[in-house]
């Protein structure tokens, strides 16, 4: 196994499924069935493969596995540097897990340009796992805006009405955040004179330098988690992307921001970190507590499960910024949770959006009348997502807020009223589509749930319950990645003699002559 | 009377342009005798020179020798820079001679122009004195001018040429009078006497600067920088599709390099005083590029705002004033070169022998019509919006990654910020060519009227395939530019 490039194989081999589509020939119909074979045992092929990482996974090492470290841009030492840790194991795992299913959810409810979409999002999985495994900034970039691109047609082609209002704005909201980032990135190089994420992370940046990058980088991933207020472009990308769209925007790309805060954010700006966490405390409790609000009056399934979505990554970036371990492991946990559960109550709309063509709440109600099977899923996923204890909602939630506790307890008592909410709008949302009379003619023919339906939602009620009773086999690898950010933040939390000496020295020639020496050694950082 | 040293290495140095004029000066004549055939031959036969001039060019030692009394530089920088120009005129000619035809425009003194504007063009590049300057753009200029006119009975294009030739000269006599100037001052034409010249002067010397700006005025004019950009919407909507590409590739690169030369050999030790005056033109023409470009409604006036912006983003490596700043703006050149010629060879690939795809309208919904090359045009559009992994990305990168290491933040800042709103502009191309549906009629009486042409399949993917490329493997391309770059600064 050592041989094989395994991360590059599992990244390209979805990109070399959908070029393959581009070879087919023939009438319309036989390019669209073979089209969606191929691009479901690609996406297949590919998850197998994936699993076999957390197979060979070793527990407990601290540092990347799987490394690949190629050459790219010789001239400017930019490397094709790939690995991963106990944190891009499982978000590689959710996204190969999650395309397999969004292409069965896209078997029939796709009826145009099949070829076209099911390329479009064997692309979007190759940027998504490149993205989860690289480890040199201007790489991460590459296949972070690549994102992008496919996304952007799954939305304006395959979308609803109002999609070409959507695409754009979610192309151009996240660009926007993006570029400052790679002024960002550009000025890092500058600084050290490399991309190399193993290298800035032995690397101490000057504080003020610090605290424009962190702000450059956080402008690219806020607007990706999406953190109130830049969260606006979420509701309507949700809403008029096709369902497999939405579930992958819910699933995948809401995770890439919070990914970039654990992988870039924190370790290369500790210090900035430290600094700008009250503002991101603030803003997650906005994001949890406003949004849950706005998601009560909601008239749309889609928009309703997208603003619950912003609250439960407001979970998540709060978690991120407790800088503890029960915190940090939380906020993974919470991100993984997430994925799986918004993905499947994503799932479980397009399920009656499939056969009824809406998605107003005001159009439904009584439907476990006729589709009982259907209700007992959407209510496991609805349990899930208000983190019943057992499913996966609830351990992501309790330990942000343990997190949350330990850090600051007026935070966590604030963000504990959004665990109260989140019930009220999910609990609201089931009640009115699945309860109540039927009185609408046409839910009186609707059919249950079918089988391929079925086999997309069952892995995602096993995840959501191995997630909720047994999260121990998914902490042990998590733990002790987080451990290390935990470690190299507390540094400058507790034992801060470099960053008190920063502080006391006056003049700005003192600073740097401190910087200076504490890059000649090392270790410098541990006094 | 004084004896001429008469150098045969000088001969061969100058044996590509000399190839070129000789044969464009033949050709003007067999041309007459030709009758029906000439428009066919003469095409042949440019394309040869052109192709023969390519490989002399490419041949031609990368050393650094100045000839004919300082007048002349053959360098690496000229010899990428003049292979570029030559490679484009070349592809130019392959592509527009299906299309020349349907557009009633296959004159054979449209390939005799393009032979004496890439001769002027090769000699811009080249150009080490002043004069020698003036000449090569002149050159370059007067047969642009004509080849803009060239469909004689269309307003469109008359307008044009006429606004085309009283700008030009405008900017030309700028150009004359800051000539001048530095004449006046330095009592020299030659850019290395210039240079010392000005290396020996003391504090800032106003005749000087009066002298630059006349001759930044005329030079940025040529590059259709922001604010001298006026001409260039209205000379690209007005003339023939084939033209505009021509003048979208070719001329480019050969101002680019003459900016280049101008401001790197001569003026370098001014470079605190035009660095201002540059970074004014790159970021109005970044602006102007990117938000102009949101209203157009037709294809050309859009590919027009859009050379001025990537005009804005080349300067930046210029002002930057270093070798790695150069690199980077060869590169953003090179790749925007492939991705224009391409853009405009699927425009002409979807062009109708009856219309021309004018406007925003006629490329709705493409993909239904010609899914092939509306595909590669959706390719050259986003990577044309620096969205990586594309190859435009790049292009971009190198030059921000120039400007932030001489700390140009604040150009960098707004180069970015109008690199989006540029985006919103390529997506809506990309959106009107894939996700609009194209209107019905049109679709099935446009379909019977398509023909494959396997050097326009040959042409498209070619660009596509060297974007792939030179974004895999980067390494060598920029090692050339980096030559380039350096046999600038005489290391």
């Amino acid at each position: 196994m050592a041989d094989l490039p395994l991360l590059s194989v599992i990244i390209f081999l979805p990109l070399i499924g959908s070029l393959f589509m581009l070879t087919m020939k023939g009438e319309e119909e036989v390019v669209a069935a073979n089209a969606r074979n191929v691009a479901l045992w690609t996406s297949f092929l590919t998850f197998v493969l994936s699993l076999t990482l957390w197979v060979n996974f070793e527990e407990g090492q601290i540092t990347y596995q799987f490394v690949e470290n190629g050459k790219w841009m010789k001239d400017l030492g930019i490397r094709y540097h790939l690995g991963i840790d106990g944190i891009s194991l499982f978000f590689v795992l959710l996204t190969t897990f999650l395309m397999p299913l969004c292409i069965l959810a896209s078997w029939e409810s796709i009826a145009y340009r099949v070829r076209e979409y099911m390329m479009a999002f064997l692309l979007l999985e190759t940027f998504l796992v490149g993205m989860f495994c690289a480890l040199d900034l201007v790489l991460f970039y590459v296949f972070f805006e690549g994102v992008l691109i496919p996304m952007f047609l799954i939305i304006g082609i395959w979308g609803g009405e109002r999609r070409i209002y959507s695409c754009f704005k979610f192309f151009l909201y996240t660009f926007l955040g993006s570029v400052l980032m790679l002024v960002a990135i550009l000025s890092i190089y500058y600084i050290v004179g490399s991309t190399d994420l193993p290298i800035l992370t032995d690397f101490i940046f000057p504080l003020s330098a610090q605290k424009w990058l962190w702000l450059a980088f956080f402008a690219a991933f806020a607007v990706k988690v999406p953190m109130w207020p830049v969260h606006t472009w979420l509701p309507d990308a949700h809403v008029e992307a096709p369902t497999a769209g939405s579930v992958i925007l819910a699933g995948i790309l809401l995770k890439m921001g919070a990914y970039g805060f654990l992988r870039f954010s924190i370790p290369l700006f500790p210090q900035a970190t430290i600094i700008f966490t009250p503002m991101v405390m603030a803003l997650s409790l906005v994001a949890i507590i406003y949004t849950s609000l706005v998601a009560l009056v909601q008239t749309d399934m889609k928009k309703l499960i997208a603003y619950s979505s912003v609250a439960h990554m407001g979970f998540v970036t709060l978690g991120i910024f407790t800088l503890n371990n029960q915190g940090m492991s939380g906020a993974v946990i919470q991100m993984l949770s997430h994925g799986v559960v918004s993905a499947a109550l994503f799932l479980c709309v397009g399920v009656v959006y499939d056969r009824l063509h809406t998605r107003d709440i005001e159009r439904y109600g009584g439907l476990v009348v006729r589709m009982p099977i259907y209700a007992l899923f959407f209510m496991l996923f609805i349990l899930g997502a208000i983190g019943l204890p057992g499913t996966s909602g609830f351990v992501g939630e309790f330990l942000v807020l343990i997190g949350a506790f330990q850090n600051n307890a007026g935070v966590a008592t604030l963000a504990a009223f959004g665990i109260v909410l989140g019930p009220a709008y999910a609990l609201w949302l089931y009640r009115r589509v699945i309860f109540g009379k039927l009185v609408h003619a046409d839910l009186k023919t609707i059919s249950d749930i079918k089988t391929r339906e079925a086999i997309i939602l069952m892995p995602l009620i096993g995840l959501v319950l191995w997630l909720g009773i047994y999260p121990q086999s998914f902490l042990k690898i998590i733990n002790p990645a987080v451990k290390e950010l935990v470690i190299s933040c507390q540094e400058w939390t507790k034992d801060n003699a470099y960053y008190a000496d920063l502080k006391r020295v006056g003049s700005k020639e003192q600073q740097k002559a401190t910087i200076l020496s504490y890059r000649a050694n090392p270790q410098g950082k541990v006094l | 009377m004084t004896i001429v040293s008469f150098d045969m290495r000088a001969l061969t140095l100058i044996f590509p342009e000399m190839v070129l004029l000789g044969t464009a000066l033949i050709l003007l004549l067999l041309g007459l005798f030709w009758g029906e055939y000439a428009f066919r031959r003469v095409m042949l036969i440019s394309k040869i020179a052109l192709a023969a001039a390519l490989v002399m060019v490419c041949a031609t030692p990368s050393t650094r020798s100045v000839i004919f009394q300082g007048a002349f530089i053959s360098d690496a920088f000229a010899i990428l820079m003049k292979a570029l120009t030559l490679l484009s005129a070349l592809v130019v000619l392959i592509m527009s001679q299906r299309s020349l035809s349907s557009e009633d425009i296959a004159q054979y003194e449209y390939p005799i122009l393009i032979l004496f504007a890439v001769s002027g063009m090769m000699m811009m590049i080249s150009s080490h004195d002043l004069i020698s300057l003036f000449m090569g753009l002149e050159l370059q200029s007067l047969s642009l001018y004509v080849l803009t006119a060239l469909r004689r009975d269309n307003v469109k294009a008359s307008e044009a040429g006429i606004k085309y030739f009283v700008l030009g000269s405008l900017s030309t006599g700028l150009l004359l009078y800051g000539c001048s100037l530095i004449y006046g001052y330095t009592g020299t034409t030659n850019f290395d006497t210039i240079a010392s010249v000005l290396n020996g002067a003391k504090g800032t010397v106003l005749p000087i600067m009066f002298g630059l700006v006349f001759l930044c005025s005329g030079l940025v004019f040529k590059i259709s920088a922001a604010p001298f950009h006026m001409w260039i919407p209205d000379v690209y909507e007005g003339t023939p599709t084939s033209i505009t590409t021509f003048l979208a590739s070719a001329p480019k690169v050969a101002g680019f390099a003459l900016v280049t030369r101008v401001f790197m050999s001569p003026f370098l030790s001014m470079a605190g005083h035009w660095q201002v005056l540059l970074a004014a033109i790159a970021i109005a023409s970044m602006v102007i590029g990117a938000f102009a470009a949101l209203v157009q409604h037709n294809i050309k006036r859009f590919l027009a705002y859009s050379a001025i912006g990537n005009m804005g983003y080349a300067l930046i490596g210029i002002i930057v004033g270093n070798e790695e700043g150069i690199t980077a703006s060869i590169l953003y050149i090179l790749l925007y070169l492939i991705m224009i010629v391409g853009v405009f060879a699927c425009l002409l690939n979807t062009t109708r022998p009856s219309q021309e795809m004018n406007t925003i309208e006629d490329i709705k919904g493409l993909v239904r019509i010609h899914p092939g090359t509306a595909f590669i045009l959706s390719f050259l559009l986003f990577s044309m919006a620096g969205i990586p992994p594309l190859a435009g990305f790049l292009g971009k990168f190198y030059i921000f990654k120039a400007a932030v290491s001489a700390k140009f933040y604040f150009i960098t800042i707004i180069g970015v910020l109008s690199s989006v709103v540029a985006a919103a502009y390529y997506l809506w191309m990309v959106k009107t060519i894939l996700i609009d549906e194209p209107p019905s009629n049109r679709w099935t009486e446009y379909r019977k009227s398509c023909r494959k042409e396997p050097t326009m399949t040959f042409i498209l993917l070619g660009t596509v395939v060297g974007l792939i490329w030179f974004f895999i493997m980067p390494g060598p391309v920029v090692k050339v530019a980096n030559d380039a770059a350096a046999s600038l600064f005489g290391s």
